[in-house]
């Protein structure tokens, strides 16, 4: 049996990647803008905080702790050497705040929850309740999507939060229980290191982040196509594409973040 | 990266003319990819009218009623619903239309992680209508489609033939002025068949909803036109031979994408085209 290969044109593979960039924007500015249209699903969005933050909370307490522990026990070792142990209140506060707390709650709430959009707004499109719903004069859009948008990055905010603060106690566990540093020297470096800058950093990404993993994972669990096997497809995609794109904002924030308040 | 296919919206404001149809498809053609599936065909639909649409697998029945329901946009013609032009109307202009018309999809399409009261009573929950009418009403539709005791399943515990019957009361609810079923009967044994085109048939004579039914089944079609709907007896009667149903009903044969058929049951009867007999023998 010989095997056929179709060669695939590099313009047309342009095309539709100019094309589902096209989709992705129209995509996610209608779902801001749904904000300012009647109606708005206020319980489907309070549903939505619930399953995405509540639901994720444990993750995020479990990475929060380990990201922290781990951090001081790897800055520790290094500093050990220098005589400046006391200062792992400072690196577990600095690293935590401005950028493990935000990218490490974003890409678990995005492994967790942009699958679970993409499948299930995948599905929904695969058994037709899609087509139903515009059937029935509703928009999904506002519907579906608007809800996951609002309700993602309202509760990474909070998620952060808690995470930052878990790592702060997780590195604090790991700094007094074996390397000795004081409780009260441990806790006023973790507070005195930091500034304006530092806070608005940390929790201006997880509003970004959380409007990527939801925009994402509504993108590709309403562009599925080709059954069960395209609904599998949509969400492996959505986590690639919402942890990548979670990276690479990370950096550019942060380099707009320095350029706007200067280097520390 | 998969092609999507978000609503487009089209800001060109919409057309509209006297009501004096349903439906009316003018030399409407749409393909996929490099496939033609509808060519040029035109039809009309007229008020009260049930119009049966047959034709082989992957004739475009199915793409005809998302096309009149908007779901799809031709790649020419025009298409009039309830005297407006579906094809210049922007997404968000539809949705307002598509609260006067119901549709039943090929596999039902109920929403599975709503229960069945929540599905059948969507649209009135979308219009912000008092919980105590929105029972009542659901109950009242659920009663028609005689699956009352259904009300606090979800999809997923009913049979096909049950699911169908679900999605009809949805369809129905408000009662819209044009109702599009996709193969309400497709997949089910005979029995479940005929309490569906018995469901049909009731919609049509008590309420004279227009309709647009595709189906495989031409028995479906023909008991459509011999019987009619007894609210005496709540059951479908046998026409005496050689009689119609009251209210219109015509049929619709599509093939290469375009339309070789459009007439009434005795036409369809007499036609001495090849095909259309090879068809309905």
């Amino acid at each position: 049996m010989a095997l056929e290969f179709e060669l695939i044109s590099p313009i047309e593979v342009a095309k539709d990647f100019a094309l589902a960039v096209q989709n992705y924007t129209v995509l996610s500015a209608q779902s801001v803008a749904n904000f300012f249209r009647r109606p708005l699903y206020m319980a489907d969005m309070v549903q939505q905080a619930d399953l995405i933050g509540v639901g994720s909370l444990p993750i995020v307490v479990l990475t929060g702790l380990s990201v922290g522990a781990l951090l001081a026990l790897n800055s520790a070792s290094t500093l050990q050497r220098f005589g400046g142990v006391s200062l792992i209140g400072q690196l577990v506060s600095l690293g935590m705040v401005t950028e493990l707390g935000p990218l490490i709650t974003g890409l678990m709430v995005a492994g967790r929850n942009a699958s679970g959009m993409a499948s299930e707004l995948g599905s929904m499109i695969v058994t037709e309740q899609i087509d139903a719903m515009r059937a029935l004069g509703t928009d999904p859009t506002k519907k579906l999507v608007t809800p996951r948008v609002g309700a993602t990055a309202f509760m990474l905010f909070f998620l952060t939060i808690i995470a930052d603060l878990l790592g702060l106690i997780g590195g604090y566990g790991v700094a007094h229980l074996i390397f000795g540093v004081d409780t009260q020297q441990y806790w006023t470096s973790v507070w005195q290191i930091l500034v304006f800058r530092d806070v608005f950093t940390g929790l201006i990404k997880p509003v970004l982040f959380g409007f990527i993993i939801s925009t994402v994972g509504c993108y590709y669990g309403m562009s599925t196509r080709g059954g069960t096997q395209g609904v599998g497809r949509s969400t492996t995609q959505a986590v690639v594409a919402s942890s990548v794109l979670i990276l690479v904002v990370d950096f550019f924030v942060t380099k707009l973040i320095f350029a706007f308040f200067g280097y520390r | 990266m998969p092609a999507p296919t978000l609503p487009i919206e089209n800001p060109a404001t919409s057309v509209v003319r006297p009501s004096d149809c349903a439906i009316e498809f003018e030399n409407v053609s749409i393909a996929f990819d490099e496939k033609v599936v509808l060519n040029g065909i035109s039809f009309r639909l007229e008020h009260g009218e049930t119009k049966a649409v047959f034709g082989v697998a992957g004739s475009g029945k199915s793409t005809m009623l998302k096309l009149a329901i908007g779901l799809l946009r031709p790649d020419s013609g025009r298409i009039f619903v309830l005297g407006e032009e579906v094809t210049r109307m922007s997404e968000q202009e539809l949705f307002q239309l598509r609260r006067r018309v119901g549709m039943v999809f090929q596999e039902s399409a109920l929403f599975d992680s709503l229960k069945v009261y929540e599905n059948v009573a969507f649209r009135l929950m979308e219009e912000k209508i008092p919980a105590e009418e929105i029972e009542q009403r659901v109950r009242e539709v659920l009663r028609f489609v005689e699956l009352e005791r259904t009300y606090d399943m979800f999809p997923s515990e009913l049979s096909g033939g049950m699911r169908r019957r679900v999605a009809i009361a949805r369809a129905i609810i408000t009662q819209p002025e044009v109702l599009l079923y996709d193969s309400p009967t497709g997949g089910l044994d005979p029995v479940t068949s005929n309490t569906i085109v018995e469901l049909i048939m009731k919609q049509r004579d008590v309420y004279k909803t227009s309709a647009l039914l595709v189906t495989h089944r031409l028995q479906d079609a023909f008991t459509m036109a011999t019987y009619q709907f007894d609210k005496a007896t709540n059951q479908m009667v046998a026409l005496p031979k050689g009689q119609y149903c009251e209210v219109a009903m015509s049929f619709l044969i599509l093939r290469d994408g375009k339309v070789i058929f459009d007439g009434d049951a005795h036409q369809l009867a007499t036609s001495r085209d090849e095909y259309i007999r090879e068809y309905i023998s």
